[in-house]
């Protein structure tokens, strides 16, 4: 027992489930497949879709510019003229729905992949070079993760001030640390297999390892992670909006509309009562295809002991 | 060998009592419909072991779970009769089910870590099989049951030990703790599958011979499934070779081992390694086709020197030989008629004397390695000189692979000692060797279900070394990658493919190529067949010595089978417990052995 035997994946002992010729698609376009399967996930991408096709479309139809003032603030629906009546100074709240996805959803997609990006890196080199360097790198992480998030973006933001891109990074530096868990878990599994020691016995570049070796055998878990994380991310950002540090009044912003119209929710709900709905809608989505994916993941581990 | 004799005698003379008898068994892939096995028809009596022999995916594990009626997802049943004393299993319902399994039938699964539950104590499990199907009258009487049932397999019974955990035992205890629960309830047959294939042969002999007394003195009907010849031959009474689905020679085993009428059986028998080094190793060459992909009418004529053009249409009916022996062959006359003495090749022996001069290629010099900070190889010294093999042979946790990987540089850590190639120290971490240092050495790993990456295509696996080492057009590589796939018998229109669309033989090969497009000098091969079955075992041996002959390779063979040092080594060195027990020329070692524990693997290396 004192040698460090391999001992390969149990499923292995027995004969292998594939037939020969036939290739087997890659796991996670199985993964995929197995999540389409499910009812959630077919829902969640169709909310998803809906949302992002009104975010996108919506300027183009929207009836007014954003900034007009269509009728004195507070208006309730006019059916003609202004279908969800006007906010706090005067403008079309249906326009300023219409207008103000796609701030959310740009800024959301753009910090998960940040956060990706980041995290990725992070959990392939610590979960492959173990040792000093993972642990280091890994006990930084946990003091990072020890923030709540909106806390440690808050702190930066009030520091350096409300800037897009500013927002955008933080956000994604803060999801790094989840995603680098994840992503060296898998790491740690796959770095253990024969491949990799085949390639180090040739002597190939250690990021040549990690990126052309490792990472493509990790997707799938880091598929299910970017669902998730741009779940979290849609609502952070929604978050930083209704407090100000997003964008900027004039600027049609949902989470900036709830913040704007929320002194007069009594007199007129909606411009503050559509932006939650969609905002919450469009988190119901995401979660639902993170849902599905994370389901067929287990699935597809079951079946193939493929990690 | 007194042993088998009264064994024989006895299943002889004793009433044959018809236990078990499967007729017509038929069974498909669900949806698709497509046959994995087919008319499989065989009979088990009392206290009698039936070897159920073929290689992957001919069906045989199948078979075995339809004993119990159970199949595996994606497949069912679709005709055929199970009987156990005359009551036909797969007629029965749920509950009926629920009280035989585990009762009158029960099932060995070939990797026990995986059937224990791992929550529970044994003792517990052990006791859970017991109550649920109600042996004795009392707790007292289990107790003593159990008791009873763990001195069969010669476990400790006390409280201890019946309080651990299965991580808490080795393979081979967890095994027998499996067999203890199959033998629990007294069943009247029992399936046990490849029970020793994860297992040392030390561990395996004592399991194999728990196995036979149990089955003996019990009166059970074993079905003993396994794709290895040499390990049934002295448990079985009589052995069913499946290939492809169907049983296609069935008989005693000296029928099958001294005259088998199927060009299969033959095959199968001449490529089990000899521990006696007079017969060369002669595998099958392809693999056993899949369901789906299986040709008409024999399944075996792409393989089979036999072949004649009927083969191919249509599927032979049942010969009988004699009483009890029958064979689907067409020309299953002319098979039998021929001797089996003409199968055997004899080894080459040229190479087995020292050479006048030897040039060392590798010497590893008082070597001490750590494994964390536990000393596991204990001042190792040995040699390899050039264009000759040595073989490394020892159980799991001897060091053997600990060795190999020292001087591959891919022990990660501590390492005391002297390792030179051609009389100059080796860096001890593989980054740190020159590149004409990590070309000239190159290691070949156990498992190729692990060490290709199975997201590259096989030409991009076969160009990383071409990359590293040299520097090639495009044209040039591509002409390479060509070359290294011939060299191991390989299609160069496979370089397109995925290493899973591969059989596990080929995938070998296709690591082999891998190591060989470097140009190596030496070549460290680690347990290279210890996945494989038996029949593409002996064809990668082939290979390997053909290619060591050729090309006039140093290598370093590492394996846990003895049976197989002679077949591809001239000096072996046999190691125990991170110390080299024995060293020397193969012939020298094996005929006579001096140290205690060769003689002991010696002795447990099950042979035909």
């Amino acid at each position: 027992m004192s040698t460090p035997e391999i001992r390969v994946n149990d499923s292995e002992l027995v004969e292998p489930v594939v037939i020969q010729g036939e290739r087997r698609p890659s796991e996670w376009i199985m993964m995929l497949r197995e999540a389409w399967r499910m009812g959630r996930t077919k829902i969640g991408v169709g909310i998803f879709a809906a949302i992002v096709i009104l975010a996108v479309v919506g300027p183009w139809v929207a009836p007014y510019s954003p900034t007009e003032f269509v009728a004195p603030p507070y208006s309730s629906p006019d059916i003609p003229t202004t279908w969800l009546g006007s906010d706090y100074i005067g403008h079309d709240v249906l326009t300023r729905v219409l207008y103000g996805g796609r701030t959310v959803i740009v800024l959301a997609l753009a910090a998960t992949v940040i956060g990706l990006a980041l995290g990725v890196t992070l959990g392939l080199i610590t979960g492959y070079a173990r040792r000093w360097i993972d642990e280091s790198i890994m006990r930084i992480l946990d003091v990072v993760l020890a923030f709540p998030q909106i806390v440690l973006t808050l702190l930066f933001v009030s520091i350096l001030g409300p800037r897009l891109w500013l927002i955008v990074v933080i956000v994604g530096v803060s999801h790094a640390p989840r995603i680098a868990r994840v992503a060296r878990a898998a790491t740690l599994e796959v770095a253990q297999r024969d491949f990799v020691r085949a390639a180090e016995a040739f002597g190939i570049a250690r990021w040549k390892i990690l990126f052309n070796e490792i990472l493509p055998s990790i997707t799938s878990p880091l598929l299910v992670e970017f669902g998730l994380r741009l779940t979290y991310s849609i609502g952070l950002i929604a978050a930083l909006s209704f407090l100000g540090f997003g964008m900027q009044p004039p600027a049609a912003d949902w989470g900036l509309m709830i913040n704007e119209n929320r002194i007069g929710i009594v007199i007129q709900p909606w411009p503050v009562f559509v932006p939650v709905l969609l905002i919450g809608i469009l988190t119901i989505g995401t979660n639902l295809i993170a849902d599905g994916l994370g389901r067929a993941l287990i699935g597809i581990e079951r079946d193939t002991g493929v990690g | 060998m007194e042993e088998q004799v009264t064994a024989q005698e006895t299943t002889a003379t004793a009433e044959r009592v018809l236990v078990l008898r499967v007729e017509g068994l038929r069974i498909v892939l669900d949806p698709s419909g497509v046959d994995i096995d087919d008319d499989v028809s065989m009979e088990i009596h009392r206290g009698e072991v039936l070897g159920l022999v073929g290689e992957s995916a001919s069906g045989k594990t199948t078979v075995g779970t339809s004993l119990l009626d159970y199949q595996r997802r994606g497949a069912k049943i679709a005709g055929g009769s199970v009987e156990i004393d005359g009551i036909d299993v797969l007629a029965m319902d749920a509950g009926a089910l629920r009280t035989i399994r585990g009762g009158a039938i029960s099932y060995v699964p070939q990797d026990s870590s995986a059937s224990l539950n791992p929550a529970l104590r044994i003792g517990t499990q052990l006791m859970e099989i017991l109550e649920v199907h109600g042996f004795g009258a009392s707790q007292a009487d289990r107790e003593a049951r159990l008791t009873q049932m763990m001195a069969e397999v010669l476990l400790p019974s006390d409280k201890q030990f019946l309080r651990r955990y299965p991580h808490q035992l080795s393979g081979g205890q967890q095994q027998r703790v499996a067999i203890a629960m199959a033998f629990a309830n007294r069943p009247k047959v029992i399936v046990l599958d490849e029970p020793t294939t994860a297992l040392d042969v030390t561990t395996q002999a004592h399991v194999l011979d728990t196995v036979r007394d149990l089955t003996r003195s019990y009166g059970v009907a074993a079905l003993y499934i396994t794709h290895d010849l040499a390990v049934v031959a002295n448990l079985a009474d009589r052995i069913a070779v499946m290939y492809a689905g169907k049983v296609v020679e069935i008989g005693t085993r000296d029928e099958l081992f001294d005259q088998g009428h199927h060009p299969y059986t033959r095959k199968l028998l001449a490529s089990i390694p000899d521990i006696t080094g007079e017969r060369a190793l002669r595998g099958i060459p392809g693999w056993a086709p899949r369901p789906g992909q299986r040709p008409p009418g024999c399944a075996f004529t792409p393989r089979c020197d036999w072949a004649v053009e009927k083969c191919s249409e249509a599927f032979p009916p049942v010969e009988a030989v004699s009483p009890g022996h029958q064979v689907r062959c067409w020309r299953y006359q002319e098979v039998g008629a021929q001797h089996t003495a003409t199968d055997i090749q004899l080894r080459d022996k040229s190479l087995s004397v020292p050479q006048a001069e030897e040039k060392q290629v590798i010497s590893v010099r008082n070597v001490v390695a750590y494994y964390q900070h536990k000393e596991t190889l204990h001042d190792i010294t040995a040699s390899l000189s050039e264009r000759r093999c040595l073989s490394l042979v020892g159980e799991s946790g001897s060091g053997k692979t600990t060795l190999a990987r020292c001087i591959a540089g891919l022990h990660p850590h501590r390492i005391v000692g002297d390792i030179e190639f051609m009389g100059k120290p080796l860096a001890r971490d593989a980054r740190g060797r020159s590149r004409a240092t990590r070309q000239a050495i190159q290691y070949i790993f156990q498992s190729p279900y692990s060490s290709l990456n199975p997201r590259k295509t096989i030409a991009q696996i076969l160009s990383q070394p071409l990359k590293v080492f040299f520097d090639l057009s495009r044209s040039e590589m591509e002409e390479r990658m060509v070359k290294a796939l011939e060299q191991v018998a390989l299609d160069s229109s496979l370089l397109s493919r995925y290493p899973d669309q591969l059989s596990g033989g080929e995938r070998q090969r296709l690591a082999i190529a891998r190591s060989l497009a470097a140009e190596p000098t030496v070549l460290i091969c680690d347990e290279v067949t210890s996945w494989l079955d038996v029949s593409v075992q002996a064809a990668i041996i082939e290979l390997l010595a053909a290619l060591q002959r050729d090309m006039g390779l140093s290598m370093l063979f590492v394996t846990h089978n003895l049976a197989l040092v002679r077949s591809i080594s001239q000096e072996v060195a046999v190691m125990n417990d991170g110390r080299i027990v024995e060293y020397g020329l193969v012939d020298a070692v094996l005929e006579d052995p001096q140290a205690d524990y060769t003689k002991k693997l010696l002795s447990d290396t099950p042979t035909v």
